[in-house]
Protein backbone atom coordinates (compact mmCIF):
# COMPACT_ATOMS: atom_id res chain seq x y z
CA UNK A 1 0.00 0.00 0.00
CA UNK A 2 3.22 2.21 -0.30
CA UNK A 3 4.26 5.00 2.04
CA UNK A 4 1.26 7.07 2.81
CA UNK A 5 -0.20 7.58 6.26
CA UNK A 6 -3.47 8.35 4.77
CA UNK A 7 -4.87 7.16 1.68
CA UNK A 8 -8.38 8.01 0.38
CA UNK A 9 -10.09 6.65 -2.82
CA UNK A 10 -13.19 8.21 -3.97
CA UNK A 11 -13.99 8.95 -0.56
CA UNK A 12 -17.68 9.91 0.08
CA UNK A 13 -19.90 10.66 3.06
CA UNK A 14 -23.51 11.58 3.18
CA UNK A 15 -26.08 12.54 6.18
CA UNK A 16 -29.29 11.46 4.88
CA UNK A 17 -30.07 13.00 1.23
CA UNK A 18 -26.83 15.79 1.73
CA UNK A 19 -23.39 14.91 0.25
CA UNK A 20 -20.81 16.46 2.42
CA UNK A 21 -17.72 14.66 0.31
CA UNK A 22 -18.23 13.65 -2.66
CA UNK A 23 -15.70 11.25 -4.06
CA UNK A 24 -12.00 12.59 -2.73
CA UNK A 25 -8.79 10.85 -3.27
CA UNK A 26 -5.97 11.95 -1.08
CA UNK A 27 -2.51 10.49 -0.29
CA UNK A 28 -0.73 11.94 2.96
CA UNK A 29 3.27 11.33 3.26
CA UNK A 30 5.14 10.53 6.37
CA UNK A 31 7.03 14.10 7.91
CA UNK A 32 4.64 16.07 5.63
CA UNK A 33 2.05 19.37 6.42
CA UNK A 34 -0.82 18.71 3.74
CA UNK A 35 -4.10 21.23 4.36
CA UNK A 36 -7.62 21.12 3.13
CA UNK A 37 -8.06 24.68 1.75
CA UNK A 38 -12.07 25.81 1.51
CA UNK A 39 -14.74 27.50 2.52
CA UNK A 40 -16.87 26.98 5.12
CA UNK A 41 -19.00 23.60 4.35
CA UNK A 42 -16.86 22.57 1.56
CA UNK A 43 -16.57 18.98 3.42
CA UNK A 44 -13.32 19.73 5.54
CA UNK A 45 -13.92 18.97 8.70
CA UNK A 46 -16.20 15.89 7.45
CA UNK A 47 -12.93 14.42 6.16
CA UNK A 48 -10.90 15.20 9.26
CA UNK A 49 -13.60 13.24 11.38
CA UNK A 50 -13.41 10.59 8.68
CA UNK A 51 -9.66 10.31 8.81
CA UNK A 52 -9.62 10.67 12.72
CA UNK A 53 -11.91 7.31 12.76
CA UNK A 54 -15.21 8.94 14.20
CA UNK A 55 -16.99 9.54 11.30
CA UNK A 56 -17.61 5.84 9.55
CA UNK A 57 -17.01 6.84 5.30
CA UNK A 58 -20.39 6.10 3.13
CA UNK A 59 -18.25 5.04 -0.16
CA UNK A 60 -15.06 4.70 -0.92
CA UNK A 61 -12.16 3.34 0.44
CA UNK A 62 -10.08 4.97 3.25
CA UNK A 63 -6.77 3.59 5.14
CA UNK A 64 -5.19 5.80 7.79
CA UNK A 65 -2.13 4.50 8.96
CA UNK A 66 -2.38 1.42 6.95
CA UNK A 67 -5.30 0.48 8.53
CA UNK A 68 -9.54 0.52 8.26
CA UNK A 69 -10.55 2.97 9.98
CA UNK A 70 -14.28 1.29 10.02
CA UNK A 71 -12.35 -2.03 12.00
CA UNK A 72 -9.08 -0.67 14.11
CA UNK A 73 -11.10 2.87 14.88
CA UNK A 74 -9.00 2.62 18.70
CA UNK A 75 -5.64 1.28 17.27
CA UNK A 76 -5.87 4.45 14.83
CA UNK A 77 -6.97 6.96 17.11
CA UNK A 78 -3.89 5.83 19.89
CA UNK A 79 -1.60 6.60 17.02
CA UNK A 80 -3.35 10.29 16.14
CA UNK A 81 -3.33 13.84 18.04
CA UNK A 82 -6.67 15.62 17.42
CA UNK A 83 -6.75 19.23 17.59
CA UNK A 84 -10.92 19.68 16.54
CA UNK A 85 -12.72 23.19 15.77
CA UNK A 86 -13.99 23.77 19.00
CA UNK A 87 -11.82 23.65 21.98
CA UNK A 88 -13.62 20.66 24.07
CA UNK A 89 -11.47 20.75 27.44
CA UNK A 90 -12.64 19.35 30.46
CA UNK A 91 -13.40 23.05 31.93
CA UNK A 92 -13.87 21.66 35.48
CA UNK A 93 -10.00 20.67 35.32
CA UNK A 94 -6.43 22.80 36.26
CA UNK A 95 -4.17 23.01 32.38
CA UNK A 96 -2.05 20.30 33.62
CA UNK A 97 -4.68 18.01 34.67
CA UNK A 98 -6.27 18.28 31.30
CA UNK A 99 -3.11 16.59 29.95
CA UNK A 100 -2.88 13.98 32.68
CA UNK A 101 -6.10 12.87 32.37
CA UNK A 102 -6.14 12.80 28.82
CA UNK A 103 -2.72 10.79 28.42
CA UNK A 104 -4.47 8.03 30.45
CA UNK A 105 -6.66 7.15 27.59
CA UNK A 106 -4.14 5.82 25.19
CA UNK A 107 -3.06 3.37 28.35
CA UNK A 108 0.29 5.10 28.62
CA UNK A 109 1.86 4.73 32.90
CA UNK A 110 1.27 7.51 34.94
CA UNK A 111 4.94 8.56 34.78
CA UNK A 112 5.18 8.99 30.96
CA UNK A 113 2.26 11.29 30.87
CA UNK A 114 3.15 12.67 33.89
CA UNK A 115 7.00 13.66 31.83
CA UNK A 116 5.28 14.39 28.66
CA UNK A 117 2.77 17.05 30.24
CA UNK A 118 5.65 19.08 31.61
CA UNK A 119 7.14 18.68 27.95
CA UNK A 120 4.29 19.73 26.49
CA UNK A 121 3.17 22.71 28.55
CA UNK A 122 6.76 23.61 28.21
CA UNK A 123 6.62 23.57 24.26
CA UNK A 124 3.29 25.45 24.41
CA UNK A 125 4.24 28.03 26.66
CA UNK A 126 1.81 27.03 29.95
CA UNK A 127 4.41 26.00 32.49
CA UNK A 128 3.15 28.84 34.77
CA UNK A 129 -0.27 28.26 34.20
CA UNK A 130 -0.15 24.43 34.91
CA UNK A 131 -2.49 25.23 38.11
CA UNK A 132 -4.60 27.08 36.84
CA UNK A 133 -8.17 26.14 35.71
CA UNK A 134 -8.82 25.99 31.77
CA UNK A 135 -12.12 28.30 32.12
CA UNK A 136 -10.62 31.55 32.10
CA UNK A 137 -7.95 31.22 29.93
CA UNK A 138 -7.92 33.36 26.71
CA UNK A 139 -8.72 31.59 23.16
CA UNK A 140 -5.10 31.40 22.18
CA UNK A 141 -4.09 29.58 25.80
CA UNK A 142 -6.98 27.21 25.33
CA UNK A 143 -6.18 26.38 21.86
CA UNK A 144 -2.63 25.65 23.18
CA UNK A 145 -3.55 23.44 25.71
CA UNK A 146 -5.84 21.52 23.30
CA UNK A 147 -2.46 21.50 20.89
CA UNK A 148 -0.88 20.34 24.07
CA UNK A 149 -3.25 17.56 25.06
CA UNK A 150 -3.31 16.39 20.90
CA UNK A 151 0.26 15.58 21.65
CA UNK A 152 0.39 13.59 24.59
CA UNK A 153 0.33 10.09 22.92
CA UNK A 154 3.42 11.03 21.20
CA UNK A 155 1.36 10.89 17.76
CA UNK A 156 2.39 9.89 14.60
CA UNK A 157 -0.09 12.22 12.92
CA UNK A 158 -1.91 15.60 14.21
CA UNK A 159 -5.15 16.85 12.52
CA UNK A 160 -5.59 20.08 13.13
CA UNK A 161 -9.67 21.57 12.54
CA UNK A 162 -9.39 24.88 11.68
CA UNK A 163 -6.51 25.04 13.87
CA UNK A 164 -6.52 29.31 14.59
CA UNK A 165 -10.23 30.13 14.05
CA UNK A 166 -11.28 33.00 16.16
CA UNK A 167 -7.96 33.92 17.53
CA UNK A 168 -6.76 37.17 17.24
CA UNK A 169 -3.26 38.16 14.58
CA UNK A 170 -0.87 37.44 17.46
CA UNK A 171 -2.78 34.46 19.16
CA UNK A 172 -2.51 32.88 15.22
CA UNK A 173 1.19 34.15 14.80
CA UNK A 174 1.85 32.34 17.93
CA UNK A 175 0.00 29.10 17.07
CA UNK A 176 1.83 29.17 13.72
CA UNK A 177 5.52 29.28 15.05
CA UNK A 178 4.41 26.26 17.45
CA UNK A 179 2.81 24.47 14.68
CA UNK A 180 5.76 24.94 12.49
CA UNK A 181 8.70 23.78 15.17
CA UNK A 182 5.91 20.43 15.02
CA UNK A 183 6.81 19.75 11.43
CA UNK A 184 10.28 20.48 12.32
CA UNK A 185 10.40 17.73 14.28
CA UNK A 186 9.22 15.71 11.65
CA UNK A 187 5.90 15.47 12.64
CA UNK A 188 2.95 14.57 10.31
CA UNK A 189 0.32 17.47 9.91
CA UNK A 190 -2.97 17.60 8.40
CA UNK A 191 -4.86 20.82 8.49
CA UNK A 192 -7.98 22.11 7.20
CA UNK A 193 -8.01 25.65 6.87
CA UNK A 194 -10.45 28.95 5.09
CA UNK A 195 -7.35 30.73 5.68
CA UNK A 196 -5.05 30.91 2.77
CA UNK A 197 -2.52 32.66 4.71
CA UNK A 198 -2.61 30.00 6.97
CA UNK A 199 -1.88 27.38 3.95
CA UNK A 200 0.78 29.14 2.57
CA UNK A 201 2.79 29.41 5.87
CA UNK A 202 1.94 25.96 7.26
CA UNK A 203 1.18 23.55 4.32
CA UNK A 204 3.75 21.76 1.94
CA UNK A 205 0.61 20.43 -0.34
CA UNK A 206 -2.78 20.80 -0.09
CA UNK A 207 -6.14 20.04 -1.76
CA UNK A 208 -8.47 22.85 -2.71
CA UNK A 209 -11.90 21.49 -1.35
CA UNK A 210 -15.04 22.77 -2.39
CA UNK A 211 -18.63 21.24 -2.10
CA UNK A 212 -17.14 17.93 -0.97
CA UNK A 213 -14.99 17.95 -4.31
CA UNK A 214 -11.03 18.25 -4.55
CA UNK A 215 -10.87 21.21 -6.77
CA UNK A 216 -6.77 21.11 -7.43
CA UNK A 217 -3.78 19.90 -5.53
CA UNK A 218 -0.20 20.45 -4.85
CA UNK A 219 2.23 22.92 -3.23
CA UNK A 220 1.20 26.41 -2.60
CA UNK A 221 3.85 27.53 -5.39
CA UNK A 222 2.80 25.03 -7.65
CA UNK A 223 -0.89 26.16 -7.59
CA UNK A 224 -0.28 29.20 -7.80
CA UNK A 225 1.37 28.93 -11.01
CA UNK A 226 -0.95 26.77 -12.60
CA UNK A 227 -3.65 28.20 -11.80
CA UNK A 228 -3.07 32.50 -11.56
CA UNK A 229 -0.24 34.94 -12.83
CA UNK A 230 2.55 36.02 -10.90
CA UNK A 231 1.34 39.56 -9.96
CA UNK A 232 -2.32 40.83 -9.33
CA UNK A 233 -3.04 44.66 -9.62
CA UNK A 234 -5.98 45.37 -7.57
CA UNK A 235 -8.57 48.39 -8.60
CA UNK A 236 -10.99 49.84 -6.32
CA UNK A 237 -13.23 52.33 -6.91
CA UNK A 238 -16.21 54.53 -6.10
CA UNK A 239 -19.08 52.99 -4.58
CA UNK A 240 -21.96 55.18 -5.04
CA UNK A 241 -25.71 54.82 -5.27
CA UNK A 242 -26.71 54.29 -9.00
CA UNK A 243 -23.22 55.24 -10.26
CA UNK A 244 -21.27 52.57 -12.33
CA UNK A 245 -19.93 49.28 -10.67
CA UNK A 246 -16.95 47.36 -10.81
CA UNK A 247 -18.91 45.81 -13.78
CA UNK A 248 -19.09 49.16 -15.74
CA UNK A 249 -15.39 49.76 -14.89
CA UNK A 250 -14.54 46.18 -16.26
CA UNK A 251 -15.89 47.25 -19.43
CA UNK A 252 -14.37 50.42 -19.79
CA UNK A 253 -11.00 48.18 -19.76
CA UNK A 254 -12.19 46.27 -22.06
CA UNK A 255 -10.43 47.78 -25.09
CA UNK A 256 -6.61 47.37 -22.73
CA UNK A 257 -7.56 43.66 -21.88
CA UNK A 258 -7.77 43.31 -25.33
CA UNK A 259 -4.71 44.51 -26.34
CA UNK A 260 -3.11 42.10 -23.35
CA UNK A 261 -3.07 44.27 -20.30
CA UNK A 262 -3.93 41.28 -18.16
CA UNK A 263 -4.58 37.78 -18.67
CA UNK A 264 -7.56 37.86 -16.76
CA UNK A 265 -9.95 39.61 -15.29
CA UNK A 266 -12.09 39.47 -12.16
CA UNK A 267 -14.65 41.31 -11.00
CA UNK A 268 -15.77 41.32 -7.48
CA UNK A 269 -18.67 43.50 -5.75
CA UNK A 270 -16.20 46.27 -4.61
CA UNK A 271 -13.20 45.46 -6.73
CA UNK A 272 -11.29 44.64 -9.87
CA UNK A 273 -8.76 42.73 -10.03
CA UNK A 274 -6.24 42.06 -13.36
CA UNK A 275 -3.97 39.24 -13.17
CA UNK A 276 -0.82 39.85 -15.30
CA UNK A 277 2.80 38.97 -14.96
CA UNK A 278 3.32 42.91 -14.82
CA UNK A 279 1.25 44.55 -12.06
CA UNK A 280 3.02 48.23 -12.01
CA UNK A 281 2.42 47.88 -15.96
CA UNK A 282 -1.47 47.60 -16.20
CA UNK A 283 -1.65 49.77 -13.36
CA UNK A 284 0.10 52.54 -15.44
CA UNK A 285 -1.58 51.44 -18.46
CA UNK A 286 -5.11 52.02 -16.31
CA UNK A 287 -4.11 55.24 -15.42
CA UNK A 288 -2.67 56.35 -18.57
CA UNK A 289 -6.41 55.26 -20.18
CA UNK A 290 -8.24 57.52 -18.11
CA UNK A 291 -9.31 55.62 -15.09
CA UNK A 292 -9.15 56.80 -11.51
CA UNK A 293 -9.53 54.24 -8.86
CA UNK A 294 -9.61 55.20 -5.26
CA UNK A 295 -7.09 52.82 -4.44
CA UNK A 296 -4.53 50.52 -6.09
CA UNK A 297 -2.52 47.87 -5.07
CA UNK A 298 -0.17 45.39 -6.80
CA UNK A 299 1.12 42.20 -5.16
CA UNK A 300 1.79 38.38 -5.83
CA UNK A 301 -0.30 36.42 -6.31
CA UNK A 302 -2.04 34.06 -3.20
CA UNK A 303 -3.81 30.74 -2.92
CA UNK A 304 -6.89 33.54 -2.47
CA UNK A 305 -6.60 33.98 -6.36
CA UNK A 306 -5.82 30.03 -6.71
CA UNK A 307 -9.33 29.56 -4.99
CA UNK A 308 -11.33 32.50 -6.83
CA UNK A 309 -9.86 31.02 -10.03
CA UNK A 310 -11.03 27.33 -9.59
CA UNK A 311 -14.81 28.28 -7.92
CA UNK A 312 -15.37 31.70 -9.34
CA UNK A 313 -15.70 32.55 -4.76
CA UNK A 314 -13.77 34.15 -2.33
CA UNK A 315 -12.84 31.82 0.92
CA UNK A 316 -14.03 33.77 3.50
CA UNK A 317 -17.79 34.59 2.40
CA UNK B 1 -18.18 -4.68 26.04
CA UNK B 2 -16.70 -1.49 28.05
CA UNK B 3 -12.98 -1.38 27.95
CA UNK B 4 -9.87 0.16 30.18
CA UNK B 5 -11.16 3.73 28.81
CA UNK B 6 -14.17 3.45 30.91
CA UNK B 7 -11.41 3.58 34.26
CA UNK B 8 -9.95 6.80 32.68
CA UNK B 9 -13.32 8.44 32.00
CA UNK B 10 -13.96 7.67 36.09
CA UNK B 11 -10.74 8.54 37.38
CA UNK B 12 -11.25 11.97 35.49
CA UNK B 13 -14.16 12.69 37.00
CA UNK B 14 -13.18 11.97 40.12
CA UNK B 15 -10.10 14.32 39.45
CA UNK B 16 -12.74 17.02 38.64
CA UNK B 17 -15.11 16.05 41.98
CA UNK B 18 -11.87 16.60 43.68
CA UNK B 19 -12.23 19.88 43.21
CA UNK B 20 -15.29 20.33 45.03
CA UNK B 21 -16.13 17.41 47.39
CA UNK B 22 -16.64 19.41 50.12
CA UNK B 23 -19.35 21.07 49.25
CA UNK B 24 -20.54 17.98 48.02
CA UNK B 25 -19.93 15.77 51.62
CA UNK B 26 -21.51 18.82 53.58
CA UNK B 27 -24.67 18.31 51.38
CA UNK B 28 -24.81 14.22 51.68
CA UNK B 29 -24.76 14.42 55.54
CA UNK B 30 -26.83 18.43 55.98
CA UNK B 31 -29.67 17.01 53.81
CA UNK B 32 -30.40 13.40 55.92
CA UNK B 33 -30.14 15.73 59.60
CA UNK B 34 -32.64 17.89 58.01
CA UNK B 35 -34.82 15.26 56.71
CA UNK B 36 -35.17 13.05 59.21
CA UNK B 37 -35.46 15.66 61.77
CA UNK B 38 -38.08 17.29 60.07
CA UNK B 39 -39.97 14.58 58.48
CA UNK B 40 -38.88 11.39 60.80
CA UNK B 41 -38.69 12.85 64.45
CA UNK B 42 -41.23 15.35 64.01
CA UNK B 43 -43.80 14.36 61.59
CA UNK B 44 -43.25 11.01 62.96
CA UNK B 45 -44.38 12.00 66.42
CA UNK B 46 -47.40 12.61 64.86
CA UNK B 47 -47.92 9.87 62.77
CA UNK B 48 -46.73 7.31 66.02
CA UNK B 49 -49.69 9.03 67.45
CA UNK B 50 -51.70 7.47 65.33
CA UNK B 51 -52.57 4.02 63.95
CA UNK B 52 -48.61 4.41 63.04
CA UNK B 53 -47.33 2.54 59.92
CA UNK B 54 -47.39 -1.07 59.59
CA UNK B 55 -45.10 -3.85 61.29
CA UNK B 56 -44.91 -1.73 64.76
CA UNK B 57 -41.95 0.22 63.92
CA UNK B 58 -41.49 4.14 65.07
CA UNK B 59 -41.86 6.53 61.55
CA UNK B 60 -38.37 7.44 61.85
CA UNK B 61 -37.34 4.17 61.09
CA UNK B 62 -39.73 2.89 58.75
CA UNK B 63 -39.06 6.53 56.75
CA UNK B 64 -35.38 6.38 57.00
CA UNK B 65 -33.90 3.98 55.02
CA UNK B 66 -36.60 4.88 52.34
CA UNK B 67 -35.29 8.52 51.88
CA UNK B 68 -31.74 6.69 52.16
CA UNK B 69 -32.70 4.89 48.78
CA UNK B 70 -35.19 8.59 47.24
CA UNK B 71 -31.68 10.31 47.96
CA UNK B 72 -29.89 8.09 45.44
CA UNK B 73 -31.80 8.51 42.81
CA UNK B 74 -31.71 12.50 42.93
CA UNK B 75 -27.94 12.02 42.93
CA UNK B 76 -27.60 9.50 40.13
CA UNK B 77 -30.40 11.63 38.11
CA UNK B 78 -28.21 14.65 38.74
CA UNK B 79 -25.31 13.64 37.55
CA UNK B 80 -26.85 12.02 34.54
CA UNK B 81 -28.74 14.66 33.17
CA UNK B 82 -27.16 18.08 32.53
CA UNK B 83 -24.15 16.64 33.03
CA UNK B 84 -24.10 14.06 30.61
CA UNK B 85 -25.55 16.65 27.51
CA UNK B 86 -23.04 19.29 28.54
CA UNK B 87 -20.16 16.70 27.65
CA UNK B 88 -21.92 15.85 24.78
CA UNK B 89 -22.97 19.39 23.45
CA UNK B 90 -21.67 22.21 25.90
CA UNK B 91 -18.36 21.43 26.54
CA UNK B 92 -18.14 18.43 24.06
CA UNK B 93 -15.42 16.66 26.51
CA UNK B 94 -17.19 13.25 25.08
CA UNK B 95 -16.02 14.58 21.64
CA UNK B 96 -12.43 14.76 22.78
CA UNK B 97 -12.54 11.29 24.62
CA UNK B 98 -13.67 9.44 21.80
CA UNK B 99 -10.58 11.33 19.80
CA UNK B 100 -8.60 8.80 22.23
CA UNK B 101 -9.30 4.78 21.94
CA UNK B 102 -12.50 5.18 23.80
CA UNK B 103 -15.78 4.23 22.19
CA UNK B 104 -19.08 5.42 23.46
CA UNK B 105 -19.78 2.00 25.39
CA UNK B 106 -16.81 2.80 27.93
CA UNK B 107 -18.06 6.40 28.12
CA UNK B 108 -21.29 4.89 29.46
CA UNK B 109 -20.08 2.42 31.65
CA UNK B 110 -17.00 5.63 32.73
CA UNK B 111 -19.89 7.60 33.14
CA UNK B 112 -21.73 4.90 35.37
CA UNK B 113 -19.01 3.82 37.83
CA UNK B 114 -18.50 7.43 38.24
CA UNK B 115 -22.14 7.65 39.54
CA UNK B 116 -21.59 4.42 41.49
CA UNK B 117 -19.10 6.19 43.30
CA UNK B 118 -20.74 9.67 44.09
CA UNK B 119 -23.72 7.69 45.13
CA UNK B 120 -22.42 5.06 47.22
CA UNK B 121 -20.13 8.10 49.24
CA UNK B 122 -23.48 10.12 49.19
CA UNK B 123 -25.49 6.61 50.60
CA UNK B 124 -22.73 5.69 53.01
CA UNK B 125 -22.98 9.25 55.00
CA UNK B 126 -27.06 8.83 55.25
CA UNK B 127 -25.93 5.72 56.73
CA UNK B 128 -24.03 7.19 59.22
CA UNK B 129 -26.68 9.95 59.83
CA UNK B 130 -29.46 7.00 60.08
CA UNK B 131 -27.42 5.44 62.48
CA UNK B 132 -26.98 8.38 64.66
CA UNK B 133 -30.61 9.09 64.61
CA UNK B 134 -31.08 5.39 66.00
CA UNK B 135 -33.43 4.19 63.09
CA UNK B 136 -31.83 1.27 62.30
CA UNK B 137 -33.82 -2.26 63.49
CA UNK B 138 -31.14 -4.85 62.52
CA UNK B 139 -27.42 -4.91 61.27
CA UNK B 140 -28.40 -5.54 58.06
CA UNK B 141 -29.10 -2.02 57.10
CA UNK B 142 -25.83 -1.53 56.04
CA UNK B 143 -26.74 -3.30 53.03
CA UNK B 144 -28.69 -0.56 52.35
CA UNK B 145 -26.05 1.41 50.74
CA UNK B 146 -25.48 -1.25 47.85
CA UNK B 147 -29.21 -1.41 47.68
CA UNK B 148 -29.01 2.57 47.16
CA UNK B 149 -25.79 1.98 44.64
CA UNK B 150 -28.50 -0.60 42.58
CA UNK B 151 -31.15 2.06 42.44
CA UNK B 152 -28.97 4.85 41.65
CA UNK B 153 -28.17 2.94 38.39
CA UNK B 154 -31.16 2.03 37.73
CA UNK B 155 -31.95 5.64 37.08
CA UNK B 156 -28.44 6.91 36.05
CA UNK B 157 -28.64 4.36 32.69
CA UNK B 158 -32.00 5.42 31.41
CA UNK B 159 -31.49 9.06 32.11
CA UNK B 160 -28.09 8.99 30.52
CA UNK B 161 -29.67 7.34 27.57
CA UNK B 162 -32.18 10.25 27.29
CA UNK B 163 -29.75 12.93 27.29
CA UNK B 164 -27.67 11.66 24.74
CA UNK B 165 -30.51 11.92 22.93
CA UNK B 166 -31.60 15.25 23.64
CA UNK B 167 -31.05 18.93 22.05
CA UNK B 168 -32.04 21.12 24.75
CA UNK B 169 -32.62 21.18 28.30
CA UNK B 170 -35.91 21.75 28.87
CA UNK B 171 -36.75 17.63 29.24
CA UNK B 172 -34.48 17.71 32.59
CA UNK B 173 -36.85 19.91 34.16
CA UNK B 174 -40.18 17.67 32.57
CA UNK B 175 -38.61 14.22 34.31
CA UNK B 176 -37.98 16.25 37.39
CA UNK B 177 -41.67 17.49 37.67
CA UNK B 178 -43.39 15.02 36.02
CA UNK B 179 -41.74 11.44 36.79
CA UNK B 180 -39.27 12.00 39.58
CA UNK B 181 -41.36 14.16 42.32
CA UNK B 182 -43.79 11.84 42.04
CA UNK B 183 -42.09 8.72 42.23
CA UNK B 184 -39.88 10.34 45.21
CA UNK B 185 -43.61 11.45 46.69
CA UNK B 186 -45.87 7.66 45.86
CA UNK B 187 -43.21 5.02 45.53
CA UNK B 188 -43.74 3.99 49.41
CA UNK B 189 -40.85 6.63 50.46
CA UNK B 190 -43.26 8.17 53.12
CA UNK B 191 -46.24 5.60 53.50
CA UNK B 192 -46.83 2.48 52.53
CA UNK B 193 -48.37 1.96 48.63
CA UNK B 194 -51.08 -0.24 49.80
CA UNK B 195 -52.48 3.13 51.00
CA UNK B 196 -53.15 4.50 47.34
CA UNK B 197 -55.98 3.30 44.95
CA UNK B 198 -55.08 -0.07 43.16
CA UNK B 199 -54.24 1.68 39.74
CA UNK B 200 -51.96 3.75 41.85
CA UNK B 201 -50.64 0.94 43.56
CA UNK B 202 -50.12 -0.70 40.50
CA UNK B 203 -48.19 2.23 39.03
CA UNK B 204 -45.75 2.33 42.24
CA UNK B 205 -44.86 -1.27 41.58
CA UNK B 206 -43.53 -1.00 38.18
CA UNK B 207 -41.29 1.84 38.95
CA UNK B 208 -37.81 1.11 40.33
CA UNK B 209 -37.76 3.57 43.10
CA UNK B 210 -40.42 1.69 44.90
CA UNK B 211 -38.01 -1.64 44.45
CA UNK B 212 -34.98 0.58 46.11
CA UNK B 213 -37.31 1.35 48.79
CA UNK B 214 -39.09 -1.50 49.99
CA UNK B 215 -35.71 -3.57 49.92
CA UNK B 216 -33.87 -0.66 51.69
CA UNK B 217 -36.44 -0.87 54.57
CA UNK B 218 -36.82 -4.69 54.46
CA UNK B 219 -32.90 -4.70 55.18
CA UNK B 220 -33.06 -1.88 58.04
CA UNK B 221 -35.81 -3.48 59.41
CA UNK B 222 -34.46 -6.75 59.35
CA UNK B 223 -37.80 -8.11 58.00
CA UNK B 224 -36.05 -9.08 54.30
CA UNK B 225 -36.65 -12.61 52.79
CA UNK B 226 -34.41 -13.98 49.91
CA UNK B 227 -36.72 -14.33 47.45
CA UNK B 228 -38.50 -10.78 47.15
CA UNK B 229 -35.05 -9.34 48.02
CA UNK B 230 -33.34 -11.19 44.70
CA UNK B 231 -36.57 -9.86 42.80
CA UNK B 232 -36.26 -6.26 43.77
CA UNK B 233 -32.75 -6.27 43.16
CA UNK B 234 -33.08 -8.01 39.56
CA UNK B 235 -35.51 -5.87 38.75
CA UNK B 236 -33.06 -2.78 39.58
CA UNK B 237 -30.46 -4.31 37.43
CA UNK B 238 -32.57 -4.59 34.38
CA UNK B 239 -33.28 -1.35 34.44
CA UNK B 240 -29.78 -0.76 35.14
CA UNK B 241 -28.89 -2.68 31.76
CA UNK B 242 -31.56 -1.97 29.86
CA UNK B 243 -30.55 1.74 30.26
CA UNK B 244 -27.14 1.19 29.84
CA UNK B 245 -27.23 -0.49 26.61
CA UNK B 246 -29.54 2.11 25.39
CA UNK B 247 -27.59 4.83 26.60
CA UNK B 248 -24.20 3.20 24.15
CA UNK B 249 -26.28 3.01 21.48
CA UNK B 250 -27.69 6.57 21.72
CA UNK B 251 -24.47 7.90 22.20
CA UNK B 252 -22.84 6.19 19.27
CA UNK B 253 -25.67 7.40 16.93
CA UNK B 254 -25.34 11.03 18.37
CA UNK B 255 -21.46 11.31 18.11
CA UNK B 256 -20.12 8.73 16.26
CA UNK B 257 -21.52 9.54 12.33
Amino acid sequence: MGESLVRARGLVKRFGGYTAVDGIDVDIAPGEAFGFLGPNGAGKSTTMRMIGAVSPPTAGELRVLGMDPAVDGPAIRRRLGVVPQTDNLDLELTVEENLLVYGRYFGLPRATVRARAAELLDFVQLTDRAGDRVEPLSGGMKRRVTIARALVNDPDVVLLDEPTTGLDPQARHVLWERLYRLKQRGVTLVLTTHYMDEAEQLCDRLVVMDKGRIAAQGSPAELIAAWSTREVCELRFPLTEGGPGPAAHADALAPLTARGLAERVEVLPDRLLLYTDDGDAALSAVLAHGLQPVSSLVRRSSLEDVFLRLTGRTLVD
Amino acid sequence: MPGPAAWSLFLQRLTAHRHYWRSSAIGSVLEPVLFLAAMGLVLGSLVDRGPGVPGGVGYLAFLAPGLLVAAAMQTATGESSYPVLGAIKWDRTYEALLATPARPVDLVAGHLLYVAFRVTTSAAAFLLVLLAFGAARSPLVVLTVPVALLTGLAFAAPVTALAARLEEDAAFAALQRFLLVPMFLFSGTFFPVEQLPAVLRGIAYATPLWHGVTLARDLALGTAEAGPALLHAGYLLLWTAAGAVLAARALTRRLVR
